[in-house]
């Protein structure tokens, strides 16, 4: 079994201090490129900045296998300067508005420390604090004398990793944690297939770069790599919660349905039944709406068989993520477990 | 072809979970066609024919369907849809699991203060006779369909999967009644449709055909109170000519209607302001073809009981082939 010790934790912290917010994945692709390329067999960028990094393994049949995990993070754009410093922007990614007042933000590839502000309480008539403030109301401020900052340059949450015993506390472990988990997957890759890794780009503005990568790779089957929402708390009237979507510390989530992909049968039994023999817990990510880069592959070309996974993490698209450390063990185990088991016989077996 | 219908209306096999179905209708087309495959995402692909132009033929072989997303403490199974349910047809309906088990859909808002308020479907739920979630036949992501006979009314034939098992129907039956053809014919069951016509984003993709033509239901126009539609049940195939998102090529319009006149088979001209089929994504799939789409008009769709006209059935096989038998000049 692969552990996440010190290395792992490292880089999984620079991975979310990094900035890449979707459409400018630069930084993130530089981290990968890094880390996997004395290990590579083929490394290439596409035309969209999609990282694909090919490891072939030995021996006949092998399979080709796409991993996907995306590089951007949701995030801003700055659209308007409406005096010195102060900007006008948009959300790139799914945001909740309810969730930016007053919180910090680096703007550009600099990082330049900015706020997102709003009116406070002295000056906000009490019957506005039921009501939610509209971006299109919300300025980012960077203070004077920033003459690099401008239209067009992204912002994300100024948020620092943070190690809280057996959690972690982050930005943009959706899906940083699918990056880390595909890195450690390349350099511990199985003999058995030829593991076609994808970090692709845009996933958060609509599974854009996966849907190019999956043309290019051509692959016989894919998995997308991701993190996903748990809203595993306590209902406020103590009624049942019946839903959370995954929980915390149940492990990989297996995605059956979600609102972009009917996952492959065939993939939903063999990662159930290696959890199983393995004794790797896993859990079954609520069907419903939602979706990950397997949206896209699955319909490329003339169809790929393709499934998704991932590793459960509360309050996403937001400031800060919290996921445990051990379901992120968990996932990188399934899914090392997983492929070292597969045989090509997984396509004979009725859809 | 009633026997035939019965027996498609009465197979399960929701959207992705199309194994079922797929046995069924290989075992009806395999002395009719040259070639047969199943592609990544299931559909089932028979080729008839060669030369000519090469056309496919889709019909959707899966239906819609309800998965499992929660067993609560007291055995009752929380479920997301598979493809558009209208709920107010959902209470009380009976379903059938794919691995067996069996059920009854019920809901919440049936107190004395909610009982005229109409529960969505996250607020209904699947009663398997379970009472925790430990003695539940069914736990997350199993898969159930709607379950209802075939009842043969006659002219009038009432089914649960009508949409698209009839359609299903049409295609075995042209298969098997299609001498020759001058044509390289794919006909192609689809899976997937109720889902955003997946499978055949892939399987047109992987045939790359000339002329595409997507054999669907429709919505009518002909019952008490319903949204106005020119295309009514028993007044003949229905010739698309526009969905919301798909324009049918006019050039397979006319040559539809050529044809539908020539042989005197009555036909309707179909304006859809609702839903959409296969044909949409075969018309932009690779460097794209002409697309059209025959259309049986159904009452009460995405019901568990969907209604037909039999005529309509048997003039949609006679249209399809007159079409498919002759050259074809667009």
């Amino acid at each position: 079994m692969l552990k996440i010790r010190k290395p792992q934790l490292n880089l999984l912290e620079k991975l979310t201090n990094a900035t890449a917010v979707s459409g400018d994945e630069g930084a993130i692709r530089k981290i990968v490129r890094v880390e996997v390329e004395n290990i590579a067999d083929e490394i290439k960028t596409d035309a969209m900045g999609n990282l694909l990094v090919t490891k072939r393994g030995k021996g006949r049949n092998r399979l080709k296998i796409m991993l996907a995990a995306h590089m951007d993070e949701i995030g801003f754009m700055l659209v308007n300067k409406e005096s010195d410093g102060f900007f006008q922007f948009a959300p790139l990614g799914g945001m909740d508005p309810r969730q930016l007042a007053g919180k910090p933000v680096w703007v550009g590839r600099e990082k330049v420390p900015g706020v997102i502000g709003a009116a406070p309480i002295h000056l906000v008539s009490p019957g506005q604090y039921n009501s939610t403030i509209p971006i299109a109301s919300l300025r980012i401020d960077v203070g004077l004398g920033k003459p690099n900052v401008k239209v067009g340059d992204r912002a994300t949450f100024a948020t620092k990793f943070l190690r809280m015993g057996d959690s972690i506390r982050a930005k943009a472990l959706d899906d940083r944690l699918g990056v880390a988990i595909l890195i450690e997957l390349l350099k511990n890759a199985p003999a058995n297939i030829d593991l076609l890794a994808a970090f692709t780009v845009q996933e958060e503005l609509g599974l854009r770069g996966a849907k190019v990568a999956a043309h290019a790779l051509d692959p016989d089957l894919a998995l997308a790599i991701d993190s996903t929402p748990a809203l595993d708390f306590p209902v406020h009237d103590g009624s049942e919660n019946i839903r959370y979507n995954t929980k915390l510390g149940a492990g990989p989530a297996i995605y059956t349905v979600d609102g972009r992909t009917l996952s492959d049968p065939r993939i939903i039994r063999w990662l159930s039944e290696t959890g199983d023999a393995k004794k790797i817990p896993y859990q079954y990510r609520q069907p419903g709406s939602g979706g990950t880069d397997a949206g896209s592959i699955h319909i490329s070309r003339a169809g790929i068989p393709t499934g998704s996974v991932s590793v459960p993490g509360r309050y996403a698209h937001s400031a800060m993520g919290l996921c445990r450390i051990k379901d992120w063990e968990n996932t990188l185990n399934l899914l090392h477990a997983a492929l070292s088991d597969l045989s090509p016989d997984i396509l004979k077996e009725a859809r | 072809m009633k026997p035939l219908i019965k027996k498609l209306t009465e197979t399960f096999s929701p959207s992705g979970y199309e194994n079922a179905i797929r046995e069924v209708i290989t075992d009806e087309i395999k002395d009719f066609a040259d070639e047969i495959r199943v592609d990544a995402l299931g559909n089932l692909i028979a080729r008839k024919g060669s030369g000519g132009k090469k056309i496919m033929i889709a019909a959707h072989m899966d239906e819609i369907g309800l998965i499992v997303n929660h067993v609560d403490e007291k055995g009752f199974a929380r479920f997301s849809p598979l493809g558009t349910f209208l709920p107010h047809t959902l209470v009380g309906a009976r379903v059938r699991f794919l691995n067996g088990a069996y059920g009854v859909v019920g809901a919440e808002y049936l107190k004395k203060e909610t009982q005229t308020k109409l529960a969505p479907l996250d607020k209904m739920f699947i009663d398997t006779g379970a009472t925790s979630p430990k003695d539940s036949p069914v736990k997350i992501g199993d898969v159930a369909a709607l379950e209802r006979p075939f009842h043969d009314l006659g002219k009038r034939l009432i089914a649960k999967s009508m949409d698209n098992r009839v359609s299903v129907a049409v295609l075995i039956e042209t298969m098997r009644k299609l001498k020759t053809t001058a044509h390289e014919v794919y006909f192609v069951f689809t899976t997937q449709e109720e889902v955003q016509v997946r499978g055949a984003i892939t399987s047109a993709f992987g045939i790359a055909p000339e002329i595409g033509i997507a054999i669907d239901i429709c919505p009518v126009g002909d019952t008490p109170d319903s949204a106005k539609k020119e295309v009514s049940l028993g007044k003949g195939v229905s010739i698309k000519i526009k969905d919301p998102l798909m324009i049918a090529d006019p050039r397979i319009v006319t040559w539809m209607i050529k044809a539908a006149e020539k042989a005197n088979i009555p036909y309707q001209r179909e304006v859809s302001t609702l839903g959409s089929t296969d044909a949409r994504a075969i018309q932009v799939a690779g460097a794209g073809a002409m697309v059209g789409g025959i259309s049986i008009p159904c009452r009460y769709v995405h019901s568990p009981s969907e209604m037909v006209d039999y005529d309509d059935v048997q003039n949609t096989v006679k249209l399809l082939i007159t079409l498919l038998e002759k050259k074809i000049e667009l």
